[in-house]
């Protein structure tokens, strides 16, 4: 462990585990008296990582328009960097180019992290179950927390999927 | 010069100096796709795109779907612009038919279609407003495109995948004061792009950052084969709306916009003046319309086209956008290949983006109207 | 139109209008039944043999005429007019001449640009047929014209791009504009264009490994 700190190649991987390692004995040392505390802080701080993988993007991007305005939930507010980020919302099609990318950046993400499916390409393939480059369905490659079915949805149904994240994160344990 | 170093330490060499870089498919300057950047110090050497990321396939899933299955899954690589997309497919399966479409079928098409340019190139500004870090243009136009977007679900039924043009006309008729709806919405939307010009196109930073960057000259875009936007802001008159007048265009009354620039300001500003243009068609078609009549010629189930080809164009949003349909007397098409405006514009990139500043390249990029869901097919 | 266009390889309108029902009806019905039955059985059920296009002889236009007897009028029998209709030309030659007639058709017709560079696969008559869409910006008479080019090229059982047969003098000296669009047909039919600067894949994954895609022989799942 130590050794793999001072390797040049292996420190950024091995700097993560120590760092999810000491979270974990923090957690453990707080998790269970300040459980609801925990995940109330988990609720609101629901970032997504900025990967477009297809149509349903332009949806999403309509999400955070005037009219439907997800940010006066305190919910997916358009955000840079994915270190600080723990949603990411699969936003339709995943190709075989993208698949390997996807998983990429799911792997860089900071414990604890959620994935909402957006979109009927990201759950089964939807109208593109016959193509010879779409996966079909991403549950092979990430864990999935919410199906948003619809072709692409409408915004408002992002929305009502955000909220049953929250819902979910309220009755997890931290621990 | 032979200078002796002390030992350790080595003159810099040029490979030292240039620095790959990634930008994307994460990133929120990208978009769908990758571009492979070389930069030296704050220069960029060379580019590769390197698109894909949203390749499904379009074209070979075509040729297992009869003429009608394909309308849904061609429109999805632009589905702000679904409307357009379909166009060209209808236009060629009616030649490839034979099919005659209702007078007022013709009109009902030209104002779904200009609907459609509009919501794209209200989506486009949002999203240029913020690659450039001008939060109120990403607001504004995306709250304002939500009003058309509520024409065309009246029309349509559907949000964004209208699937409203089908060969032989549209689907449906107008709603009904459909008129009356359309003429106030287009009429407020006159009104608020007035105040875009003050608010965005004045705008000294935004000047400062896109005025004289990436500048393509006219025999370049000739070269280049470049469409649409890209090709008028470089001072070449070409619009196939004028030039193949379709449907009913010939009759309207509207003026292609151009501008001699060719720099990112210039490419900018063209689809943003398309949209006063397609307020007059829109009007001009409103009025000229026939007040009633069929809009739809029925197909024969499960039609076949004969033995024949076909290729037939319009202008979408990024440009000219064609469909090469070929049929051997069967009822689905032989082979389909779609010719994408921001497929064309890619060739530009690697073409702009060299000896650019890296801090320009979102600007660059954005203005060559590329929407790489599009592109990839 | 003026020479009906005929692709080898394909079959030939017939008389009978049974020879062009879709293969995918049972076959062994036709053993068993009359042609009349057969053609009553299709119609009980809905499906309508006869062909959907009639054929209207339109006249053909002066200024593309005009156009497509310059080339034939330089070539002769090197290249072959397919159709002349309104915008609309398609002219076909061999790929050994194929330079020869695109230099002509940039200096001379002032085609600027190609819209789009077509693959079309024929495995019966073992061809890929290459098509590019040539257009105009400078030209203002020939703004609305599209000229289809076409070239065939043989097509491998077994393709292994890049080095077979299947190759073709790329038009990139010509028409600066093809050269992404003959990228994506190399990676999508295997043709390779020669003297192409970058002939690299473009659109598929980097670890594909089954032939290229577009091709009939390429099946796609539950197909």
């Amino acid at each position: 462990m130590l050794k793999e700190l001072f390797n040049q190649d292996t420190a950024p991987h091995a700097t993560n585990v120590l760092v999810g390692k000491l979270g974990e004995i923090l957690i453990r040392a707080v998790g269970k008296p300040l459980n609801s505390a925990i995940n109330w802080g988990r609720l609101w701080s629901l970032w997504p990582v900025h990967l477009e993988t297809a149509c349903c993007s332009v949806e999403f991007g309509a999400a955070s328009s005037p009219r439907y305005d997800v940010e006066r939930f305190g919910i997916i507010e358009a955000f840079g960097s994915l270190r600080q980020c723990d949603l990411i919302v699969v936003m339709g099609t995943i190709t075989r180019k993208m698949a390997p990318r996807l998983r990429m950046v799911y792997d860089q993400m900071p414990d604890p992290k959620y994935v909402i499916a957006m979109g009927a390409c990201a759950i089964t393939g939807g109208l593109y179950f016959d193509s010879y480059n779409v996966l079909p369905g991403i549950d092979g490659v990430l864990p999935v927390d919410v199906y948003v079915p619809g072709c692409p949805p409408r915004p408002e149904t992002l929305i009502q999927a955000t909220m049953l994240l929250q819902e979910k994160i309220k009755r997890m344990k931290t621990v | 010069m032979t200078t002796q170093l002390p030992p350790g330490i080595e003159l810099e060499k040029v490979d030292d100096r240039i620095m790959t870089l990634n930008v994307g498919p994460q990133h929120p300057g990208s978009g769908h796709m990758r571009l492979i950047i070389k930069i030296d110090g704050d220069y960029i050497v060379s580019c590769d795109p390197d698109p894909g990321y949203v390749h499904r396939g379009e074209e070979k899933m075509a040729e297992y779907r009869n003429y009608i299955q394909n309308i849904p899954h061609l429109e999805r690589p632009v589905i702000h612009d679904s409307s357009n997309i379909l166009y060209p497919y209808c236009l060629a399966v009616e030649e490839l038919l034979d099919i005659e479409v209702p007078e007022r079928a013709k009109y009902v098409r030209v104002i779904a279609s200009e609907l459609n340019r509009c919501i794209y190139t209200l989506y486009w500004l949002a999203i240029y407003g913020i690659f450039l870090g001008h939060s109120t243009m990403f607001m504004w136009p995306a709250g304002d495109r939500e009003l058309f977007i509520d024409l065309l679900e009246a029309m349509s039924g559907a949000r964004v995948t209208h699937a409203y043009l089908v060969p032989g006309g549209v689907r449906n008729d107008l709603p009904a004061n459909f008129e009356e709806r359309c003429l106030r919405q287009v009429n407020y939307l006159e009104k608020r792009l007035k105040e875009y010009e003050d608010i965005f196109y004045q705008n000294p930073l935004l000047k400062a950052r896109t005025e004289d960057t990436g500048i393509l000259s006219g025999t370049d875009a000739i070269r280049l084969g470049t469409t649409g936007s890209v090709l008028r802001a470089s001072g070449v008159d070409f619009d196939i709306r004028k030039k193949e007048p379709y449907d009913v265009y010939e009759n309207l009354d509207f003026e292609t916009v151009v501008m001699k620039e060719g720099d990112s300001y210039a490419r900018s500003r063209v689809p943003y003046l398309e949209m006063f243009e397609s307020c007059r068609i829109i009007k001009d078609a409103l009025r000229k319309m026939p007040k009633s009549g069929s809009v739809r010629t029925k197909l024969k189930p499960n039609p076949k086209g004969g033995n024949d080809e076909v290729y037939r164009r319009v202008e979408s949003g990024r440009g000219s956008l064609g469909y090469y349909i070929v049929s051997n007397n069967r009822p689905e098409p032989y082979r389909v290949k779609i010719s994408v405006g921001s497929f064309r514009n890619l060739i530009c990139m690697p073409y702009l983006l060299k000896g650019e500043k890296l801090g320009n390249m979102p600007a660059v990029y954005w203005s060559l109207n590329y929407w790489p869901v599009e592109a990839d097919r | 139109m003026t020479k009906k266009k005929e692709k080898d390889g394909e079959p030939s309108e017939t008389t009978d209008v049974l020879s062009d029902k879709p293969e995918s009806q049972d076959t062994d019905l036709s053993n068993t039944l009359t042609k009349d039955e057969l053609r009553k059985f299709y119609e009980e059920k809905g499906i309508d043999l006869s062909p959907d296009v009639p054929i209207h002889p339109k006249p053909i236009p002066e200024f593309e005429k005009s156009l497509s007897d310059k080339i034939t009028s330089k070539f002769g029998s090197k290249v072959n007019v397919d159709y002349v209709r309104p915008n609309r030309i398609r002219v076909s030659t061999k790929r050994e001449d194929i330079l020869d007639v695109a230099y002509f058709i940039r200096d001379e017709l002032r085609y600027d640009h190609a819209e789009s560079v077509a693959g079309v696969d024929y495995p019966d008559s073992k061809e890929i047929e290459i098509v590019y869409h040539l257009g105009c910006y400078t030209d203002e008479q020939n703004g609305s014209q599209i000229l289809a080019l076409a070239t065939r090229v043989p097509r491998e059982d077994i393709p292994s791009p890049g080095k077979d047969k299947s190759r073709t003098p790329s038009l990139r000296d010509v028409f600066y504009s093809v050269e992404f669009h003959e990228r994506e047909c190399f990676e999508m039919f295997g043709v390779y264009f020669e003297g192409h600067p970058d002939n690299r894949r473009l659109l598929l994954p980097e670890d594909w490994a089954d032939i290229p895609p577009f091709r009939k022989d390429f099946k796609i799942k539950g197909r």
